[in-house]
């Protein structure tokens, strides 16, 4: 055993390695070498291990298939646009990484992230620098409240507007008016955030609450969930989970064939496909699909399919829709300034967004207006393809209605900026 | 609370035990012959699932109980022969570190494989559907998993406590150098216990690719309970170890019920509580090269 440790460390090894260390840094980053002043650098944070990971994947490859299409219909003002992705991993690191981005490698913007507390401080960071970071998958009413910041805008919808899309979904099948729900709900920020507002929807309407838990992320058997819900026997559960955890709890709710109606108001698609037909079920929101019926969103879904074989999900369609935002603003202006960025989204611009209408974002808590839908589970014999294992509402708010009737009002998530 | 209910979740809790069971036996045979701890366990459990997913449309759910750890067995044989083999005995920051590599090196390429989002992938139909004994209802999969799992672990026991092959390992987590000195090379005892192992891991994925997310990180996530496992039952224990996979499981399940949030802490506080009172773990054996 000495002997061996010896060996390696002769002079001639440490030489060896010494020499490695000092050339891999240079072959690992090539990119700050070169042409410091063409480009447009553009950061792209989001978690891709972790419980999160499955839908930072869709995020960052929505976000290189947009990038490359700003490039080959001309980059921004004439310069190419190049992405700088890495995994945020979790609020500390995604604090360190923003500050390395803007500060070491110049970036004109941050975009991404899905954790709700790893957006809080991303964007405290934005707006410390003041750079524009525009959050496209972290839901907590808070960050476009107390926690609103100038530099954050914000693609993804808020909770409110998740509680009330599917909301509206599940009165419409008498799942609400005068009955029991029992609620399991993710144990962080974003959990905490949703329960809340799922709170307030269910006094609303009328609805009880029989039962609630506040379920740790890191949790993969949800056995002993599946017995309190037999035995409270609510008309409805709720299920406010995340990331894979609903990938679990939807394959251990069918194993355990419980008769309850399932619901819940956060929700991505690509967790949905990985429960499969069959141990998928239940009403859920969701910010866009594959399915929506509009020009710009059959384009996105078959530029993405001929990329990477599938299609994408909400979470692509996040990252994708807040890189373009960037390009055509930044194109509009015809210039990469935050500042100046900001105050164009604060006028009003409107955007292409892959739905039926254009969307804008509100300029008093810079959250995007745009159609939401509601979608259900199909029965499994119904499924024809490991994709298609749902059917969707049309657009929430309908085509009369104003974008703004599902999001919160001033009184009720007040955001101030301060001057 | 009803008695039925505890009784529910004690079964609940001991299923999860099974499962970390059959990864820490491994673990812990592989570091009381070979000195390696073995970061890369977790991975071969997610390789199992991962397989399991793959073979189920050709032969089945049946077919890849059988395939899938055999093939992953295989995989572990080849790791063994040209990697593991060079770390025994040696500087145990080494292996560590090895192991550690593999581990990362698989979860990546599972992730640049697959995808990182999860597989579909579900219950076969002829093993859907409940077991009603009286009150009790629990899910049909899962007593069926607990009982193949069950075999394996008796299976195991009988393997090192009632074979030569068995008795040979035995005396060399003990004394290695008095094995050698009697003749025999601990190589293929070490090859064949490693393949074991890997293989009893990868059943414990395929057993639990319908009930759980099929993604990348679940070697990761399941390891760290089966180090813990390890930890509490005492090195070279096979009873220890078996006890502990249990009491974990069952407190988990149990936490899981009555307090939700303590879920994980209450396996690190057990964990804490063992090592005070009896520091060698639950039935842990003096091996004099550990000490």
């Amino acid at each position: 055993m000495t002997d061996r440790f010896g060996d390696s460390l002769s002079r001639r090894n440490l030489l060896r390695s010494g020499g490695a260390a000092l050339i891999a840094p240079v072959l690992a980053s090539p990119a700050l070498s070169q042409g410091q002043s063409d480009v447009i650098r553009i950061g792209h944070l989001t978690p891709r291990t972790g419980f999160l990971g499955p839908l930072g994947e869709f995020a960052v490859q929505a976000a290189q298939l947009a990038v490359e299409e700003i490039n080959a219909s001309g980059g921004i003002s004439g310069r190419k646009v190049e992405l700088l992705a890495e995994d945020s991993v979790n609020p500390q690191t995604a604090s360190a990484k923003a500050e390395r981005m803007v500060q070491r490698d110049r970036v004109a913007c941050l975009v991404g992230e899905i954790n709700s507390a790893s957006a809080l401080a991303i964007s405290q960071v934005a707006l410390r620098e003041k750079v524009l970071f525009i959050n496209t998958g972290a839901n907590s009413d808070a960050l476009r409240g107390a926690d609103c910041k100038r530099f954050m805008f914000h693609v993804e919808a808020q909770n409110t507007m998740m509680v009330r899309a599917a909301g509206r979904a599940l009165v419409d099948k008498g799942l609400i008016k005068g009955k029991k729900v029992y609620a399991l709900t993710a144990d962080y920020a974003f959990g905490h955030d949703l329960l809340k507002q799922a709170k307030k929807f269910f006094a609303a309407n009328d609805a009880t609450i029989a039962g609630e838990d506040l379920i740790p992320t890191e949790l993969t058997d949800f056995s002993p969930f599946l017995l309190k819900l037999r035995q409270g026997r609510p008309d409805l559960v709720i299920c406010n989970l995340s990331g894979t955890q609903i990938t679990n709890f939807l394959k251990q709710y069918s194993e355990f064939g419980l008769p309850y109606p399932v619901a819940g108001f956060g929700f991505d698609t690509a967790l949905a496909w990985g429960a499969g037909p069959g141990n998928f079920l239940g009403t859920w929101p969701v910010i866009w699909h594959h399915q929506v019926d509009s020009p710009s969103a059959k384009k996105f879904v078959a530029a993405f399919r001929a990329k990477y074989k599938k299609p994408p999900e909400n979470q692509g369609w996040g990252d994708y829709t807040a890189m373009k935002i960037v390009a055509q603003s930044m194109n509009d202006l015809k210039s990469t300034e935050s500042i100046k960025i900001v105050e164009h989204l604060e006028k009003g611009a409107t955007f292409d967004i892959a739905k039926t209408r254009e969307g804008y974002f509100r300029p008093w808590d810079h959250e995007l207006m745009q159609e939401m839908y509601a979608i259900t589970a199909l029965p499994a014999e119904q499924v024809k393809n490991p994709y298609d294992i749902f059917t969707a509402t049309g657009p929430l708010p309908g085509p009369g209605e104003s974008l703004e009737v599902l999001a919160t009002t001033r009184d009720e998530n007040a955001c101030t900026f301060p001057a | 609370m009803q008695l039925v209910f505890i009784l529910e979740q004690v079964l609940n809790g001991l299923l999860i035990g099974v499962q970390y069971l059959l990864i820490a036996l491994g673990l812990s045979l592989i570091f009381s012959l070979g000195g390696i701890v073995n970061l890369a366990h977790g991975a071969f459990y997610a390789i199992g699932a991962y397989l399991t997913v793959v073979l189920t449309p050709t032969i089945g759910f049946g077919g890849a109980l059988v395939a899938s750890p055999l093939l992953v067995a295989i995989l572990g044989l080849v790791i063994e022969r040209f990697l593991l083999r060079r770390f025994y005995r040696g500087d145990p920051t080494l292996g560590l570190l090895l192991t550690f590599g593999l581990a990362m090196v698989a979860e990546q390429a599972l992730r640049m494989a697959f995808g990182a989002a999860p597989l579909p992938y579900g219950i076969p139909t002829w093993l859907r559907g409940q077991v009603f004994i009286g009150d009790l209802i629990y899910s049909r999969y899962r007593l069926s998993i607990l009982v193949v799992a069950l075999a394996c672990v008796g299976g195991l026991w009988l393997l090192l406590t009632r074979t030569s092959f068995g008795r040979v390992v035995r005396a060399g987590v003990q004394n290695p150098d008095m094995v050698a000195a009697l003749g025999i090379s601990l190589r293929p005892y070490m090859t064949a216990v490693v393949t074991l192992a890997v293989g009893l891991a990868a059943l414990a994925g395929t057993m639990m690719a319908p009930v759980t997310g099929v993604q990348p990180a679940m070697g990761a996530e399941i390891l760290t309970f089966a180090f813990v496992v390890v930890v509490i039952g005492g090195l070279g224990s096979f009873w220890g170890v078996v006890l502990a996979a249990l009491i974990v499981g069952v407190v988990r399940g149990l936490t899981a019920y009555a307090y939700p949030p303590a879920t994980e802490a209450a396996v690190y506080a057990l964990m804490v509580l063992v090592l005070l009172l009896r520091p060698r773990g639950l039935f842990g054996e003096q091996i004099a090269r550990f000490e």
